[in-house]
């Protein structure tokens, strides 16, 4: 389970669309081996059938697709846009926190997401994302 | 009674959501069985109610489930007074 090292760490990313911004999380997952490029094409699928429905809270999306469409490993890559950008969601846009979701097993698949709940259940740790200035910053919000 | 957390591949956030639920039915000490899944296989699935988001609600019309709209999945004080909207 690869979450959130450094590589998949990407702070202040330029993305104008919602589409950019997707490529820009999946991208940290396919360099670093745990999705393939047909993950993010599926991800991209998804938003565009499905609606932003994975813009879940102000400001945050988890974008992510189904297992089958090319995981390698369970990983969660993470990318903090330099301009929110809006994806379409009556209530929570605009998105500035991507978090690509990529699942494989059953049991590192909710630990996965138990951490990620955690952690942004917290506004204080949400604020502290949205001001962290180095990778590290963002990986210490996880312990 | 049952609750059903909806998203739309059923496997990511609809899991979170129901975390979530779960640990907000546990403070209010509400009893309930609370389960996930995608919005395709939610309409063939029977629940007293549906939790998810606004933008899925339209295709979750036809259920007889009452539907609870959650804007935030991550702010349990939203979770927590739209569930006590139900059970004071």
């Amino acid at each position: 389970m690869k979450f959130l090292q450094d590589e998949l760490i990407e702070l202040d990313a330029d993305a104008g669309t919602p589409e950019e911004a997707i490529r820009a999380a999946g991208s940290l997952l396919t360099s670093l081996g745990a999705a393939s490029a047909a993950y993010t094409e599926a991800m991209l699928d998804s938003y565009r059938e499905r609606g932003p429905y994975f813009v879940i809270a102000p400001g945050i999306a988890l974008p992510h697709a189904k297992a089958e469409s090319g995981v390698f490993e369970a990983a969660v890559s993470f990318v903090r846009l330099r301009r929110p950008v809006a994806f379409g969601h009556r209530t929570n846009d605009p998105v500035d926190l991507v978090f690509a979701l990529v699942s494989a097993s059953g049991a590192d698949h909710i630990a996965m997401l138990r951490k990620l709940t955690l952690l942004l259940n917290d506004p204080k740790r949400v604020e502290a994302l949205r001001r962290a200035k180095r990778r590290e910053d963002v990986r210490e919000l996880f312990i | 009674m049952k609750m059903l957390c909806v998203c739309g591949l059923g496997q990511g956030t609809s899991l979170i959501l129901r975390m979530n639920v779960e640990q907000a039915c546990k403070e209010l000490g509400i009893s309930a069985e609370v389960d996930h899944t995608d919005v395709s296989s939610a309409s063939g699935t029977p629940a007293d109610y549906i939790l998810t988001g606004n933008e899925l609600a339209q295709s979750l019309q036809g259920h007889p489930a009452k539907m609870i709209i959650i804007d935030n999945y991550f702010d349990m004080g939203e979770i927590k007074a739209k569930l006590k909207q139900y059970f004071s």
